[in-house]
Order: structure tokens, then sequence, then C-alpha cells
């Protein structure tokens, strides 16, 4: 007799999910799946497309991270046209990247995963939402968060023209230069974006880091993987989101492999299960050994934590400190805790704004030559940057007039695909005992994904705290054994 | 006196509909303030089974962005028809189809094999497709159904309202509110949205010559782009003139052109046809080899000028190959 | 019962439908396949009513207006003439085969030509077979 507890759908998350967890007789998990019940084909209907206009299409992947696709397009149309930017407009790009990583991670935090940590996941449901995270923080600083993030995302529009699904980036450039008072507005943006992450961190410190329960849990085995690491480095392997190599480690922080982008099919596979719509990202050379982790596994991790097990430091002298306070509090490096990738967002989210800080002051990129005209036949190109969710690649494959006749894409949140259904197997064997389960265990098991930054979170203040779940339970011969309900 | 109930869902949504809402937030701090959310499963935790058990109609307003693309959207569009007093279909995706539209460029199986059995970095050797039913050791999974081709939302359920754009602009989606929790709205089936075209109000409308005369059409790339002029005088193809009213031309302001995101104008049938009709009207020649030399540097004429609507179109999809 | 395509052709007043007229005058035998609709200048033929008539069943569609220079409004032909290309190439990506649509200028004294224009039409498209196996699409 097997039962069957449904989470549908999983909450606090990016896109459609649910989990199926399946018990044995003894009421203890057999297994459970994550199930991704969407597609909509954009590999496919680029097809045919010019290739100038893919950034403004693929960005319609996500309308949360627009920008991240829209920079891995054109940086890959810079690729495809074999064209070099001039230095401006590739430290504006750098520049509206680094705004956007910024709003991204900082929303993240306080909106989505943060609740479950700064009001921890076993206060009440009504609770774990911003509402409960002000509480804890103070109104005044919660007006703070509203308002660095429309900050931010102001200065993006003015920048870009647009902030959900910006226009400005062409193979050779970008379309229009910034204005001196655009400049002046960003580093105002930029000191408080500083000023403000380092307060987060101070947060993280005093309502997590200091208590005891909370600590142990993001010790604690059930939300530890031994995966592999995978990010973006520069030339001295510090960490960077917008350009470098692509650098994967093992366990044991080794360095596995480096390589260009342009070899990343060499490295990496997506592996394909009937039940799902989203494919799993392993490493090709070690094989798909399914939802198991270890050196052994192909399975491994991007995105906040994996990008700073994969660098050797910083390039910004605030969150390099903290980068090292991190791992000297976890007990070095590689760190496997999953529920740490909160605490990584929040040291990426003040380097991106000291990147910020540095690029605003930078003279050059006030100069008015942002464009260069490409002059090439184009064939084939790939692009590269470290989206919030993790490593994320366009490949574009165009006919002599530069038109689309194949696309690849891997997509951030897919690296970690693998992990996180691992992560939900473990977490649901290790909480769900004897068939006993209620909605604290359950939300124990959903912050296991939520950890890997779910996209899409909501900024308005007014959530109510309510998790309503509702646990059925059910023989195979279809009868209900058990129902519960939290509303 | 109970605030009135609302609702939003995404079906093949990018999310971006409901960034555009949470972007509001300060702004419409009232408008919030009057209703009771009752269901978004993007940002709060009620379930479907909620909704369920709602009697029907009792939600005031139900906002659904999204095309429709897999059996489990068109379910739930018709559960929120059932609960809802009036349904919004918020965005270009559930106004026309929008970007995920453009698959209905291609047959659903060129699709599925294109994702996973053909993908460069795709390792599939049992050739394993996503099936609806699958069995595993320890029971039956499901997943959707994936559709032949994509729908906009009224193609699947009666749609009261629409609010255009990729996203909607905040002054859109002000207005809208306002006018619903006022009661104050024009006559269903209306697009919450100037009628007119974006031409009317766009900054660059003054530096259109008299008649605009185009030898030969340029792609983006392919020039630096005036931060001044009209991007048609320019030889760039813009569909602002085809386009509906009312973004605010962030585009433009990006110095980029008008892809068309919010939709045709109030008396246009199909926006293809007529972004079609406004570019070629500015072909200089009446030589019809030269005509044909000029219509050849449009790059991707059906892609451009159905961007976003292509399921709306009268011809919504291309025609399958063997009959 | 063999395939019989539909055609609809939008004929200009002045000069080619009365070359159509003329056609029937002469007692000119041609294929009935064509469904006639007057229009006063070719250059009224919007794109909407083409794609409107294979929308709703029609597997072919002809436009005739007058000869370049001819047109009684002056400059409405070469509208058309700008417009067709453009729209036929727009098809072809809907995978509407470019012969299923046909440009022509016919004067009012060419009935016979008029005719032929029917008669191959009408041959070229039988041969591609009907626009769509679902009937109309606009339903």
């Amino acid at each position: 007799m097997t039962r069957r507890i449904t989470i549908d759908p999983i909450t606090r998350l990016e896109g459609h999910g649910k989990i199926e967890i399946f018990l044995n007789d003894e009421g203890n998990v057999e297994n459970a799946y994550l199930q991704v019940p969407e597609l909509r084909g954009f590999e496919k209907f680029v097809v045919g497309r010019p290739a100038e206009d893919m950034p403004r299409i693929t960005e319609r992947i996500c309308g949360v991270c627009p920008t991240a696709h829209h920079m891995a397009s054109t940086k890959c149309l810079d690729d495809l046209f074999k064209i070099d930017p001039p230095q401006a407009a590739k430290k504006i790009r750098e520049l509206f990247y680094s705004i956007f990583m910024f709003e991204d991670h900082t929303l993240h935090f306080y909106f989505l995963g943060g609740p479950d940590f700064v009001v921890g996941p076993k206060a009440p449901k009504e609770e774990r939402n911003i509402i409960g995270v002000l509480g804890k923080v103070g109104l005044e600083v919660g007006k703070k968060v509203i308002g660095i993030r429309k900050k931010a995302r102001d200065i993006m529009t003015e920048m870009a023209g647009r902030v959900i699904h910006p226009v400005f980036g062409l193979p050779g450039g970008i379309s229009k230069p910034l204005t001196k008072e655009v400049v002046k507005t960003i580093k105002e943006v930029a000191k408080e974006g500083v000023e403000f992450s380092q307060f987060s961190l101070k947060v993280f410190d005093d309502l997590v880091l200091k208590n005891k329960e909370y600590l142990d849990l993001i010790k604690s085995d059930i939300y530890t993987h031994r995966t592999y690491y995978m990010g973006l480095v520069d030339e001295k392997n510090r960490l960077n989101f917008y350009d470098g190599k692509i650098r994967v480690v093992d366990p044991e922080g080794k360095e596995y492999v480096k390589f260009p982008v342009k070899e990343y099919f060499k490295n990496i596979e997506e592996h394909v299960e009937p039940w799902s719509y989203l494919k799993f990202l392993f490493l090709k050379d070690k094989g798909w050994k399914g939802f198991v982790d270890g050196k052994d596994s192909g399975i491994y991790r991007v995105a906040p934590l994996a990008r700073l097990n994969v660098s050797d430091g910083i390039e910004t002298p605030r969150a390099n400190e903290e980068y090292d306070r991190m791992y000297k509090t976890l007990g070095g490096k590689p760190s496997h805790l999953t529920l740490a990738f909160h605490w990584a967002r929040l040291i990426e989210a003040l380097y991106a704004a000291e990147n910020m800080e540095r690029l605003a002051n930078d003279p050059e990129i006030l100069h008015p030559k942002v464009r260069t005209i490409p002059t090439a036949t184009p064939e084939e190109g790939v692009g590269v940057v470290e989206a919030p969710r993790g490593t994320l690649i366009h490949h574009y494959k165009t006919d002599k007039r530069g038109i689309i006749e194949e696309a690849n894409l891997i997509v951030a949140t897919q690296n970690n695909s693998a992990a996180i259904n691992m992560g939900i197997q473990k977490a649901a064997k290790a909480l769900i005992k004897e068939g006993k389960v209620d909605e604290g265990i359950l939300n124990l098991i959903e912050i296991t994904f939520r950890a890997y930054d779910p996209c899409h979170g909501c900024g308005t203040h007014l959530l109510p705290g309510h998790v309503p779940l509702e646990i059925n339970v059910y023989k195979k011969s279809g009868e209900l054994f058990y129902s519960f309900r939290n509303h | 006196m109970s605030k009135p109930k609302v609702a939003f869902y995404w079906c093949s949504s990018c999310g971006g509909c409901d960034e555009a809402i949470v972007d509001l937030a300060e702004d419409i701090l009232k408008v919030i303030e009057a209703v009771d959310i009752v269901f978004w499963p993007v940002a709060m935790d009620f379930k479907t089974k909620d909704v369920e058990a709602m009697p029907d109609g009792s939600i005031a307003v139900t906002f659904i962005s999204g095309a429709v693309r897999l059996s489990e959207q068109e379910e739930m569009a018709k559960l929120l028809r059932k609960k809802s007093g009036l349904i919004v279909a918020f965005g270009a995706c559930a106004h026309l189809g929008g970007i995920p539209g453009l698959a209905n460029f291609f047959e659903k199986k060129e699709i599925l094999e294109t994702v996973y059995l053909t993908s460069l970095s795709t390792s599939n050797p049992q050739g394993i497709l996503p099936q609806v039913e699958t069995e595993v050791k320890e029971g039956i999974l499901t997943i959707p159904k994936f559709y032949d081709r994509v729908y906009a939302l009224d193609q699947v359920i009666e749609v009261d309202y629409y609010l255009p754009g990729c996203a909607p602009s905040k002054d859109i989606i002000t207005n809208a509110l306002t006018a619903i929790l006022e009661g104050k709205l024009p006559p269903k089936g209306s697009v919450l949205a100037p009628s007119n075209s974006l031409c009317a109000s766009c900054k660059r409308n003054e530096s259109k010559p008299e008649k605009l005369r185009i030898k030969k059409f340029f792609r983006p790339h392919e020039v630096i782009i005036d931060q001044a002029k009209c991007f048609l005088d320019q030889g760039l193809i813009c569909l602002g003139p085809a386009t509906r009213d009312g973004c605010g031309s962030r585009c433009i302001e990006g110095n980029m052109p008008c892809e068309g995101c919010f939709g045709p104008t109030e008396k246009a049938m199909d926006m293809g046809a007529k972004a079609l009709s406004a570019i070629s009207s500015l072909i200089d020649s009446q030589d019809e080899d030269e005509i044909k030399r000029i219509v050849d540097t449009i790059a991707d004429p059906a892609g451009t000028f159905y961007r976003f609507s292509l399921p709306k179109a009268l011809i919504p999809r291309k025609r399958e190959r063997k009959i | 019962m063999s395939f019989e395509p539909k055609i609809v052709a939008f004929l200009c007043n002045w000069c080619s439908y009365a070359g159509a007229d003329l056609a029937g005058t002469s007692r000119i035998k041609y294929p009935p396949n064509v469904r006639p609709i007057r229009v006063m200048c070719s250059g009224r033929v919007d794109p909407t009513f083409v794609l409107k008539a294979f929308a709703s069943g029609a597997d072919g569609v002809l436009i005739c207006g007058c000869h370049p220079g001819d047109c009684h409004y002056m400059e409405g032909n070469y509208k058309t003439a700008r417009r067709i290309p453009l729209l036929k190439k727009m098809l072809k990506q809907l995978g509407i085969e470019e012969e299923r649509v046909c440009l022509e200028w016919v004067s009012a004294a060419e009935g016979a030509r008029y005719a032929t224009l029917v008669k191959d039409l009408v041959a070229k498209v039988k041969a591609l077979g009907p626009f769509s196996r679902e009937g109309r699409l606009d339903e």
C-alpha cells in the first residue's frame, strides 16, 4: 500500500511546480519528485527570427530576470558577429548588470527566501513573509527595501528605456550612451546600495547567525549535499557576474575543469525524465548517475554559494571581507550547506553594489561612442553571464544573413534542477517518519528549493502570511486515508 | 462592507506582468488596500482547492496573464472564469498570445524534438519525451498536456477586458484598477488603453518629414541610431504606426524601435496585416524589380509584424505542410 | 470528387472588373472557380482582405488592377504593387505558397487575357491542393 503526499503548487517560487512524495507501508518516504509542468519552446520558435532581435525575444523567458537573458544574448551576438564593443559600452553593460544583480538579490532576501530565515522556518505561517520580516527588522527598514528597489529599477529604466524587458543590447554595443545626470543618480544609488547591503548582512548576522537554532539548521546534514560547483571567474579566479571562464570545482574544492563558454557542450549535458518538462544538467565526463551527490555523480550546483565556492575571492574589498568571514564561520571551503546560499546571496549583493560604485565613478562610461557596426558575416556565437540563479548560456547558429537557424539555451536554474530534486528527496526522507506530517514539516521541505532563489517574489508589503497547504494521503486504492488542511 | 476580492493567475507567462504589478505597489497603495487578494500563486500560498471552494462569481476581478499552451492553463482559466465576476486579460500574452505565440510557426512535434531530442547539449539516447502520465516505481506521475498551438486567453474563455502590453505600463494598470474599483468601465470587450496609435504620442513624430520614402530598410545593428529622428525615417522598422498607444514610448526612450507589444489599434482586425500595410507604404519605388529588392531588405516579415500577436491573427498558425 | 479550388478575386472597378465582364459577354469559356469582388481600385485591397479570404476558406486569391500609369486614381495600383510582394513573402513564412496569391494588371479590353489568367491560376492552385485541411480558420 503506497501513500502519497502532493504539494501543489509549490509557492514563493519562480514558475509552476508540484512535489509528489510517496510513502511506504511504514509511513517513511520512499521517494519524492519535483515536477515542472510547463514548457514554451523558445529554443524552437526563435528559429527564423533575425539574430539582433534575440535579446528582446529571449528576455521574455523571464520577466523577473530579463536583464540576464538580454545580456547573455547580447554577448552572444558580439560573438556571432565577431565584433568587439567599445570600452564604454562594455562598462555600461556591466554597470547595468551590477545594478540588476544587486536589486534582484536584495529583493529575494527580504521578500522570498529571507522570511524562512529571518522569522524562522518554525514560525507561524502567518509570519513567514515580508510582514514577519518587517516585524523583526522594523518598518523603517521595510521602507528602505522598497525604496532602494525602486531607485535601482528607475535608474535601469533611464539607462535602457525599460526595466521589465530592456531594449538596449545590440551586437557591438548598446543603443544609447549615458548622460551626466544619469551617472550622478547612479552614483547616489550605488552608495546607498553598498550601505544597504552591509545592513542586510548585519541583519543576517543578528537574526540568523547569532541564533543557535537557525545556525544548527543551516549546518544540519538534512540540507547538505556534497556536489560539484560551477560559476564564472575572471582571469584571477575571482567572482564575476558579467564575463570570464566557467570553472568547476569538485566536492573537495579542487578545480575540476575550467573552460571558455564556447566549450560548454563538451562539459555539461542535459538529462530528460518523462515526468517533468524541465531537463536536468550534469557533468558530461561523470555521466548521469541519478539523483545522488558525491564525487562520482555528475550533479553540480550553481548560483550564490556555488559561485563563491569556485572563486578564490572577490575583487571588491568589503565583499571579500564578508567572503572570508563566511567560510571561517562555516568551517572552510567549499561549503556544501544549501541554506548558506542565502548568506552567499547577500555577499553577492554587496559585491554588486560595490561594483556599481566602481563603474559609476569610471569616467569612461560617459564616452559617447557606444557602438561598433559589425561587418563580419555571422555564423555561430555563444554568450554567457551569471544570472542571479546561476550560469546562463545562449548559443545561436545563423545563416549568412544572420537569421537564426538553431538555438540552444542553458538556463540558470536548470543547472540546479537535479540538486533541487535531490534536496527534496533528502529532506522528505529525513523529516517525514511513520506517516507523521504537518504544515511545519512541509515547509521545512519547501525551504530546500527556496534557498536556490526561486525566481519570483512579491514586492508588495501587504502579503498575508498564510501558507495554506492541503495534504491528502491516499491509499493505493484511491481511498482517502488522511487529510490535513491548515486553513 | 467587505473588500472586493481580487485574484491573479499566470498561464504561460514569464512573470513580467506580475513584476509590473509589484512595481506599482508604492503608487497604488490605496488601491491595493481597498481589495482582498485571494489567489496569487506566484506570491501567495492559496491553492487551487481554495478557488474551487469559493462560491461562483465571488471573486470580483481576476487578472490572468500568460498565453494558453498547456491543458492545466486552460483548466485554471475556466475555473477562474466560473469563480469571477470579471476576467481581465493582463498583458500581451493573454491579450494576443505574446512572444510564446511565435511557437505557432512550428508544430508541437518539432518543438518537443528540438528541446528533448536534437538539442546540442541534451543526452537522450532513449529518446524520452515528457509524457502526460508516467509510471514510476512508486505510482503514477502526471503533467499537463502540451497543446498543438498557443492560444490567447479569449480563445479559451470569455474575457471582459484587456490590459495590453509586454508588460502593461504603470499608467495603464493604475487607470484600469481605478476604473474597476470605481465601477467606471467602458463596454465589455474593451481594451483598457487609448485607441489611437503610438505615433500620436511619440516625441519623434515631429521629426517625421511630410512624406516618408524608403529605398532600403536597415536592421538595428547595421546603423548608428539617431536619438531624435523618427526610426522609419532612418530606414528602421518601427511598428508605432500600427500599434496602440499607452506605453509611454519606453522602447523609443531606450533608442530602439517599437515592436508592437500593445497590439493593434481599435479597428484593426489583424495586427500583422496592418503593420505590413504601414511598412510597405514607405517603399519608394514603382518598379517591380526594385520593389522586390527593397522587400528583400526586410529580414523577417511574419515574425516582425506578428511578434506578439500570431495566435490572434486571421491565419493564427503556420499552415500544416501536408494535406 | 476531385478538388475544385475556391478563388477569391478582387477586381478594380475601372479596368479589371470591366475586363472580366468582357470575358463573360464575349462568351469565353473559363473555369467557374472564381468569386469576384468589385473594389473601386486595386489600391483598396488591404492585406487583411487577402488573409481573411484564406481564413474563410479560399484556396487562392487573385488581385487585378489597371496597368501601371493607367490607374483611375493615379497612384492606387502603385500602392498595391508595393504591398503584394511583401505580403507574399510574409505568407510564405506562414506556409502559404506564393503561387496562391496572384497580382496582375488587366485592362477593360483584356477579356481574353483575364480568362487565361484565371485558367492558369486555377490549374496552379489545383496542383497545390486545398489551402487547409481544417477548413475555415475564422470560425
